[in-house]
């Protein structure tokens, strides 16, 4: 049975969670600012301005990495330390390890996103970090990977929450996808260059493992692990079942790995191999939806606070989002879906269903529960949460709807023939047709990117607020012993 | 290298072992997790860990249904 003491948050590392917040939302907002910037540039290609550390090229993996591993990294950081804590009910295992996982992160982010600006990318997408960089990532993983099983091991909980399971699993996949994925051969000692261990198409398959898995372990698991915790501390009960979350873990553990391969369909990989990842892709419903329907009803007979509460408001609209594109993805990964879906904007509309919708969605909810926690007090405004959940989804829907568009009428353009047998289009008509979709797309990035900032306000004002507060009280106590 | 770990390596028998493997590792979580009603009962135990930690915040106006007006 569950062992009920507590510990308090004084004697829990709150700082590096509150560091890891931070720099959050800063890379939220500079990697979504990148992201915008690109898409104008999409529509409007004379924001290049011919510089080339600004060109869509060197800009889309500096929006990605920022967005990510940026974002999305130092939000995992964040609230896996919180929920580690919290659930196991001791303090983090090492302070310093701790700090050096922070300052580790931040610097390859930095660094990342410099180099890229400068023509510095491996060319591998998601993984675009060169050889030095991807050292460093290792030796940061490996100081997590330590720091958290060590501090499982000190714990006073002697059952390990299921949301633990989940950050672990993110933690261990996304060390053996690292590594593999990466393992390269330096063109010199002092040369960013290196040559890839892999040629041809395997290295197409490893980079897809990799990078499908990256949105499996990275962008799903351990956001999962967000979801058991604070969907059931948002609602103020627990989760709808705890026996269908053990089910969900493993299933989605199991099934993600094999999956990659439905991204090179109608490539020189192997047919039986991308039918595989296709026959996986569809399983995956399962878990995927299993999950989402543990999250969502654990609301059940409570729905009313969905009335009152924002941040409830965030953490279901991700859920949404989370059944919608993991619906999407393995229909998209059918090779008849695919033969249309792939090489158009679809993907990039199903990628932001996910990351906008579920990854962003999920943690900005998560954020608005857990900084005031952090600091103890409370949010500087609710309205404003409401104003940031309406910009967002307004947002998201706008982004999606017109990557349908484009995506959808791209491939049916560029497969079109006529009488004759010849293509129906040039390929200066289907970019012609893409522009009115581009628009709406900045649009909406600049309704989500607008949302951001004013979540930064809002946290920023509760920080503020926070340390009056902090003054006040010390003030106080400062008068009662002079007086005494 | 014995030849029954040969028969191993052959793709269309590695192939159905996994599957077998795998399956039946599955079926036994499921088996674990959804028989026995003790058991049932102690694995659902756990989903309330998050919420023991409330204590100290009982007393605070941060909780969902008080979040702060302003």
């Amino acid at each position: 049975m569950a062992h009920s003491s507590v510990a308090t948050p004084q004697e829990y590392n709150y700082e590096i969670i509150r560091k890891f917040s931070i720099m959050a939302l800063v890379w939220g907002l500079l990697g979504m600012s990148a992201g915008l910037y690109a898409a104008l540039q999409l529509a409007y290609p004379f924001l290049n301005f011919d510089i080339p550390e600004i060109t869509f090229g060197r800009l889309r993996p500096v929006h990605t990495t920022l967005v990510i591993f940026g974002f999305g990294g130092s939000a995992l950081f964040a609230t896996s330390y919180y929920v580690l804590q919290r659930t196991c009910q001791t303090r983090l295992y090492s302070d310093t390890l701790a700090s050096i996982t922070f300052w580790g992160w931040q610097s390859v982010i930095f660094l990342g996103a410099i180099s890229y600006m400068l023509g510095y990318t491996q060319s591998k997408e998601y993984a675009e970090f060169e050889w030095p960089l991807d050292i460093a990532i290792t030796v940061v993983w490996v100081c997590y990977f330590w720091l958290y099983t060590q501090t499982l091991r000190r714990r006073s909980q002697p059952h390990i929450y299921v949301a633990n399971w989940f950050y672990l699993a993110f933690i261990l996949a996304t060390a053996i996808l690292h590594i593999f994925n990466n393992i390269a051969i330096p063109v010199g000692l002092f040369s960013m260059k290196s040559y890839s261990a892999y040629s041809g198409v395997q290295d197409a398959m490893v980079q897809w493992w990799y990078g499908h898995n990256a949105v499996g372990f990275f962008l799903t698991a351990a956001f999962l692990g967000m979801m058991y915790y604070f969907v059931p501390k948002q609602a103020g009960r627990p989760v709808y079942s705890y026996r269908l979350s053990i089910v969900h873990f493993w299933s989605l553990s199991f099934l993600y790995m094999w999956v990659g391969a439905h991204h090179l369909h109608w490539t020189a990989l192997p047919d039986w191999t991308s039918t595989l990842a296709a026959t996986f892709s569809i399983m995956l419903l399962l878990p995927s939806w299993g999950g989402m329907i543990n999250g969502i009803m654990t609301l059940s007979g409570a729905w009313h606070k969905l009335r009152t509460d924002p941040i409830m408001l965030f953490l279901i609209a991700a859920l949404s989002f989370y059944g919608m594109s993991t619906f999407e993805g393995p229909l998209m990964s059918l090779k008849s879906v695919n033969a249309l879906s792939h090489y158009t904007d679809w993907t990039i509309g199903h990628v932001h269903s996910g990351a906008l919708g579920w990854v962003a969605l999920i943690s900005f909810g998560s954020f608005y529960h857990m900084i005031p926690r952090l600091y103890d007090t409370r949010l500087y405004s609710t309205r404003l949460v409401y104003v940031h959940f309406f910009l967002a989804t307004i947002g998201i829907l706008l982004y999606i709807t017109a990557m349908w568009v484009s995506g959808i009428g791209q491939g049916l353009m560029l497969r079109a023939f006529d009488d004759f047998g010849n293509l129906a289009y040039t390929f200066m008509e289907t970019v012609t047709f893409m522009h009115v979709p581009y628009v709406v797309r900045a649009i909406g990035g600049a309704f989500f990117l607008s949302g951001v900032i004013i979540m930064a306000y809002n946290i920023f004002m509760t920080i503020r607020q926070a340390k009056a507060e902090q003054a006040a009280t010390e003030a106080k106590i400062a008068a009662k012993m002079a007086r005494a | 290298m014995p030849d029954w770990f040969m028969w191993f390596t052959r793709m269309e028998n590695s192939k159905v072992v996994a599957l077998v493997l795998f399956f039946v590792t599955f079926c036994g979580i499921l088996i674990y997790v959804y028989t026995g009603k003790q058991r049932g009962k102690r694995l659902e135990s756990y989903k309330y860990i998050p919420l023991q930690d409330d204590d100290d915040e009982q007393d605070r106006e941060t909780g969902s249904d008080k979040a702060g007006k302003k």
